[in-house]
């Protein structure tokens, strides 16, 4: 053996080592350059002593101790650590994924920036929030998220051929806002600025996915952005109303009134804004924090199932009918929201492989019990637009409805079975991310189809 | 012999911001002039040592710096500040106290091989 081939040896062994080391979430970069070098002084000394590189190397390593109670004591100094932090650009430790960071934090910006401006945009030509609130109403989500899907489009580096998909998708969106002749006061509008953010938080998914559209655990990844988007969404949104609340107070204690500046630029730009900055910020975290969504979905399961099971022993006890007024059904239609988005984001936490527990019998009886009062609610409408005929409004809703509910059922047969022990659980997930262009379908063709359907009412 | 873990951990800072005032220096040579000065009874780990000393560099007693050494390998120096001066003065003030007392009871009025037991002598 020569004495470079022992070297090389060596150098891989630290090599080997310093992968071990850098595993350790307590351990930093510069700590292990640190404990690098203390252990080469250590593997030096034990070689002047006339052990071979090998052998210095492991009673070096053997005197440090376990990298646990190592790492324990470093824990202990550095408690803060634990606290995974999501810094805004790296911390100077790492070079590589500190630019990386470093990037994406630009484009998030520019992105930001570019949402703000192109809500303002419209502005120029005369459409103002007060006096066209109808263009904005239709209009709002195309301000905001292109530039989400800009900016993971450019994240995943999409090919050309996405890029063409997602430019095309936009613009028909664009078109489905504008081009019919709604009034101000149709019921075509309201449904239209209902369904096009979902028809193109979609579209954002198919940036999301990019190439992977395909594969269902890549569309599971989407639902778990779309969880953790909202959560931080709502977030940035209570902070920017604590910042609006201090801007009206302090600005109104010298007696000049922001309202305006809040009306038309604060509000505006911070919504869309947010949009970009919530979808950076899952991005850039989506390793450092553990997901909330599915924990909301686990601590909520439960009561919701309790508060269903106990309306439906209400339902039957008084022997009472679900009054259905005009608002009901888009009530009963959020229920409906609610209790997929439960099933979901359990779903997303889950070990698929984990075998069928209790909680899997909770969400069972949280589905068929949201089922059995949706069956009641919807015998409840279908004769009430029967009788009178009907809108946009009730077929949207209704429609929304039907696709809810084709859903849960097959899902709560699904889980029967899965509790059953009769099909894996990866069948209800396939299920669910099997079921996405289902949504995507119906909310496009809401937006095209619907007001040329109904003579645009 | 094996010095308590209490012990250990109490003389720790002292001894530290001792060998700094000589001079500056790091993990591995700290942790062999500990060895040498305590005649290899004093047996320090790293998950010890280094943990203390971002401890005394947050406290803001000691300071680092990285700087190349032969090899091509990069080493972290820490140098004691002002402060860390000021902090040994006082716990040598204060360890001064502690063997002074136990030195009055050790050498002048017990003698230490009445604490040995008995039967261990035969």
């Amino acid at each position: 053996m020569t004495a470079t081939n022992d070297n090389d040896q060596l150098e891989a062994q630290f090599a080997q080592w310093r992968e071990f080391v850098q595993r350790r979430r307590e351990l930093r970069q510069s700590d292990a350059d640190e404990l690098e070098d203390h252990l080469r002084g250590s593997v030096d000394d034990l070689m002047k002593a006339g052990l071979h590189a090998d052998e210095a190397f492991l009673v070096a390593v053997k005197r440090m101790g376990r990298l646990d109670e190592l790492s324990r004591e470093f824990a202990r100094e550095h408690s803060e650590r634990l606290w995974k932090q999501l810094m805004l650009v790296g911390e100077g430790d790492a070079a590589a994924p500190e630019s990386r960071s470093r990037r994406d934090l630009l484009a998030m910006v520019i992105c930001a920036a570019g949402a703000a401006v192109s809500i303002k945009a419209p502005d120029l030509f005369g459409l103002t929030f007060e006096d066209d609130s109808a263009f904005y109403a239709r209009n709002f989500s195309l301000f905001a998220l292109p530039w989400l899907a800009g900016f993971l489009a450019w994240r995943r580096r999409a090919k050309p051929l996405l890029i063409g998909v997602l430019v095309t998708l936009f613009a028909l969106g664009a078109v489905g806002a504008n081009v019919y002749p709604l009034t101000e006061d149709s019921q075509s509008l309201v449904v239209t600025s209902l369904h096009l953010p979902i028809a193109l938080w979609l579209v954002v998914g198919l940036a999301y996915v990019a190439d992977e559209w395909r594969t269902s655990r890549r569309r599971m990844d989407f639902i778990r952005f779309t969880g953790e988007w909202f959560v931080y969404y709502v977030l940035i949104a209570l902070g920017g109303g604590v910042l609006i609340a201090f801007t009206v107070g302090t600005f109104e204690a010298i007696g000049i009134s922001p309202d305006e500046f809040i009306g038309n630029w604060l509000l505006p730009c911070g919504v869309v804004a947010a949009t970009v900055v919530a979808g950076w910020l899952v991005e850039a975290k989506q390793s450092v924090v553990e997901n909330i969504a599915p924990v909301l979905g686990r601590l909520f399961t439960p009561l919701f199932t309790a508060v269903l099971l106990a309306f439906l022993v209400a339902v039957v006890w008084t022997s009472r009918g679900i009054d259905v007024e005009r608002e009901a059904l888009i009530l009963f239609n959020l229920l409906l929201v609610v209790v997929l988005g439960l099933l979901l984001y359990s779903i997303s936490a889950r070990d698929p492989l984990a075998p069928s527990g209790l909680f899997d019998k909770l969400q069972l009886a949280l589905v068929v019990s949201a089922l059995v009062i949706d069956v009641l609610v919807l015998v409840e409408i279908t004769g009430r637009i029967t009788e009178y005929g009907t809108t946009p409004n009730k077929a949207a809703a209704l429609g929304v409805n039907l696709i809810l509910l084709a859903n849960l059922f097959w899902s709560a047969w699904l889980l029967s079975r899965f509790v059953g022990r009769r099909t894996p659980f990866a069948a209800l997930e396939r299920w669910q991310t099997g079921y996405l262009p289902v949504y995507a379908v119906w909310t496009w063709f809401v937006v095209l189809a619907f007001p040329p359907l109904f003579d645009f009412v | 012999m094996k010095l308590a873990k209490d012990l250990v951990a109490a003389s720790a800072t002292p001894m530290v911001l001792g060998i700094l005032a000589e001079g500056e220096s790091y993990g591995y040579a700290i942790l062999r002039r500990i060895n040498e000065l305590s005649g290899g009874k004093l047996d320090w780990t790293e998950g010890l040592l280094y943990p203390l000393l971002h401890r005394l560099e947050r406290l803001g007693y000691v300071e680092s710096s990285w700087q190349s050494v032969a090899g091509g390998r990069r080493r972290k120096y820490y140098r004691i500040t002002d402060r860390g001066l000021a902090e040994l003065a006082e716990q040598r003030r204060q360890w001064a106290t502690v063997t002074d007392a136990l030195n009055e009871i050790w050498l002048d009025r017990v003698e230490l091989n009445r604490l040995i037991p008995i039967g261990s002598l035969a």
